[in-house]
């Protein structure tokens, strides 16, 4: 009896455990507490955080943890839009780098108009934020019309704006590189006397206003039946095109906000090297996220996660005195090794007998 | 019954149609970029001759600054055609570049190794990302992507700064120039120069003319265009789809090898920031010449005049030179975005009558 027990119980356990390392998040959440545990044993400090005061005397929270949580924000909800625009579309948009740049562009010409260096600036933030996201809808609006009117490829319909978009910056500043008042700031730094980063709190509200929109909305449902089977939507009664178009849009506003906390950071942008290829870094956060890169079902739990595995990568190895050129040769040979460990090609081989069980058990979830 | 079986025989009538179809839409595509080409350069010639556009060596030059380019744009037009891509193209060319100059400068390579290394170099880079995307079913696009990443980044490794090739034997090769006989140039002392046309330029279009053979008349060039139009089909007729994409991507690894060391010949020096964006010239290029972004259409020549037309435009643009600097990347992208759409029309047309 007990015997028999025993092999239940080992069973069962076995079952969990293919569960969980079967679960769509284990990946990337397993990934980023390896890469944490990796960070504390090569430094015990890592996780420390202590209440510190900055130069002008206000409290601040200072650790490596808030320095990831703080640099990701640009990440994260860039790769919020992108898993939209993934699901939908089937495609990616490269040209988010390159938005970034208009939108920081648009915002500093808002602030400092002719002037390099203004003392004081020279429109309320809150236009200039109005006017960034603006301008990032308009970038998404022109690749979405793209992607659904004209039926072109994402990739490709995207690489237009890739190619100009930062040519396109420079216009839009005039070929100045103005820095605006130190006001302006405290959106990509700190709010005196609050101690937590800004960054962190813009990006909280939008996973919250994300999280609210998905399930409030049918936004969510929408997009991934136009990126399963979009003739099947069609049938349904959905507008594929239409839904298409609006996840560019609502990527074009992530860009606007991203553009944002940005060009508030150091309160000046360089529209050539601002966000150096950060469009592969989305990408990268997304395909992290075990989310398909040929669109349907998605995560964005697993993208968010997946935009602090890269921010922490890339911080580790900064850390490591990697030269920041060379980074990109560890983040290309991990994205290789994940991509290849989700391709049914290898995953049959690892687990030749449970596939098909388990294939067949997806079948009947799905 | 009867109106069905109508409906089936009209329909049967315009499949007919629609086989020539796909022929005299890539002849439009391809007379477009020609006629581009040469109404631009006629108009600069008429306007803007005071500023070098008449002279004769301005149209050698076209070739001499664009051969690295035409090389790697034929290889990307390969792979877009078996309906694939390939980002990496950048890349390798910086790795090749700063590689040789190293083992041109610290380790006595001389010309032939350098270029083997090239070769080897663009093949390496060929071979793996084939495997990746044929064998194990990866996105190309994000399997390029890795290695456009990986290319630069071992660049990096390898040496940080900007370097030079210190090399006499080397260098006296990539200064020498064909001249042409009979053409050329009067300067302003009245003294004739002659035209002269680089190594490069000769390889490069040796190379245009052997793609341009090899996939109007080899077996394996014809299946490229099979696979890319429809890779279902191409499995039905006996075709090994997945051989067929890795040579695909064999071939463009090779063609950025040579392209690679021809763009090192040129320019003889390498850093991480070199060739930025070549990779997206290149697939421009193959756009405005003509190859479908959806595969299994496409032409090497019209590859050429791609690149030819885009040189011309920016060469253009920088000579009507307000001092502004982002003039020549708008205009590039407006080019682009004016191909693309056109092929999205004519795409979208031939759906119609389907």
């Amino acid at each position: 009896m007990s015997k028999n027990n025993e092999k239940i119980s080992s069973a069962r356990i076995l079952q969990i455990i293919n569960t969980v390392i079967r679960h769509k998040l284990f990946i990337p959440i397993a990934f980023l507490v390896s890469l944490l545990l990796l960070n504390v044993f090569i430094n015990p400090g890592f996780l420390r955080i202590t209440l510190g005061k900055d130069s002008a005397g206000n409290p601040v929270l200072i650790g490596n943890l808030i320095n990831i949580l703080s640099n990701a924000t640009e990440l994260v909800i860039l790769a919020i839009g992108m898993t939209l625009v993934t699901a939908s579309s089937k495609g990616q948009d490269i040209s988010v780098g390159a938005a970034v740049a208009i939108v920081g562009g648009v915002i500093m010409r808002v602030l400092c108009g002719n002037e390099t260096q203004p003392s004081t600036l020279h429109a309320p933030v809150l236009l200039a934020l109005l006017l960034g996201c603006l301008a990032g809808m308009a970038c998404g609006a022109f690749n979405g019309m793209l992607v659904s009117r004209f039926q072109i490829q994402p990739m490709v319909a995207t690489l237009i704006l890739f190619t100009a978009g930062r040519s396109i910056a420079s216009m839009a500043m005039g070929g100045l590189k103005p820095k605006a008042a130190s006001a302006f700031g405290c959106y990509g730094n700190f709010i005196p006397g609050f101690p937590v980063p800004t960054p962190i709190l813009i990006t909280i509200a939008m996973i919250a206003m994300t999280c609210v929109i998905l399930k409030k909305t049918n936004l969510g449902l929408y997009t991934k039946a136009v990126g399963i089977n979009d003739k099947a939507a069609s049938l349904n009664g959905l507008h594929p095109k239409r839904i298409k178009f609006l996840t560019f849009i609502i990527m074009g506003f992530c860009v606007g906000i991203a553009g944002f906390v940005q060009a508030s950071r150091v309160q000046t942008v360089n529209p050539y090297t601002i966000v150096p290829s950060i469009e592969m870094d989305v990408i990268l956060a997304v395909a992290l996220g075990g989310n398909s890169l040929g669109g349907g079902k998605f995560s964005i739990k697993g993208s968010i996660i997946g935009a602090y595995t890269i921010q922490t990568l890339t911080s580790m190895l900064t850390t490591l005195n990697v030269n920041t050129n060379a980074v990109p040769v560890f983040k290309a040979v991990i994205i290789l090794i994940l991509v290849a460990i989700q391709t049914p090609m290898v995953s049959s081989l690892f687990h030749n007998k449970s596939s098909r069980v388990l294939i067949s058990g997806r079948k009947e979830r799905g | 019954m009867k109106k069905d079986s109508k409906t089936v025989s009209t329909r049967h009538s315009q499949h007919k149609l629609l086989q020539k179809q796909p022929v005299t839409d890539t002849a439009f595509l391809l007379a477009i970029t020609i006629l581009l080409f040469f109404t631009i350069y006629a108009l600069s010639i008429i306007f803007l001759g005071d500023k070098g556009f008449s002279k004769i060596q301005m149209f050698f030059n076209l070739f001499n600054e664009n051969a690295a380019l035409i090389v790697i744009a034929c290889g990307l037009s390969v792979v877009m055609i078996t309906g694939s891509i390939d980002i990496s193209v950048g890349g390798s060319t910086a790795l090749i570049c700063t590689s040789c100059i190293v083992c041109l400068n610290k380790h006595g390579f001389n010309f032939f190794t350098t270029l083997l290394l090239a070769l080897l170099i663009g093949l390496i880079f060929g071979a793996v990302q084939g495997f990746l995307i044929a064998y194990l079913e990866m996105q190309p696009f994000i399997v390029t992507l890795a290695g456009m990443f990986l290319g630069r980044g071992l660049v990096a490794l390898i040496e940080v700064n900007q370097i030079q090739v210190d090399n006499a034997a080397f260098e006296a090769l990539s200064g020498s120039r064909i001249l042409i006989p009979f053409l050329g140039d009067v300067n302003k002392k009245g003294i004739f120069i002659q035209s002269k046309l680089e190594y490069g330029v000769v390889v490069a279009l040796v190379i245009v003319g052997i793609m341009f053979w090899f996939l109007k008349k080899t077996k394996l060039g014809r299946s490229f265009y099979a696979v890319g139009g429809n890779a279902q089909s191409a499995l039905m007729l006996g075709i090994n789809v997945k051989r067929t994409k890795f040579l695909a991507h064999l071939l463009c690894g090779l063609l950025a090898g040579i392209g690679g060391f021809l763009y090192l010949f040129h320019t003889r020096s390498g850093s991480v920031q070199q060739a930025t964006g070549l990779e997206m010239d290149a697939i421009a290029a193959s756009i405005i010449g003509g190859t479908l972004l959806t595969g299994g259409v496409g032409n090497i020549i019209g590859t050429l005049f791609g690149v030819l037309a885009s040189g011309i435009v920016l060469l253009v643009v920088t000579a009507i030179g307000s001092q502004d600097p982002w003039w020549p990347q708008i205009t590039r992208a407006a080019m682009l975005c004016f191909f693309i759409l056109l092929q999205s029309i004519i795409c979208s047309r031939k759906k119609k009558q389907d």
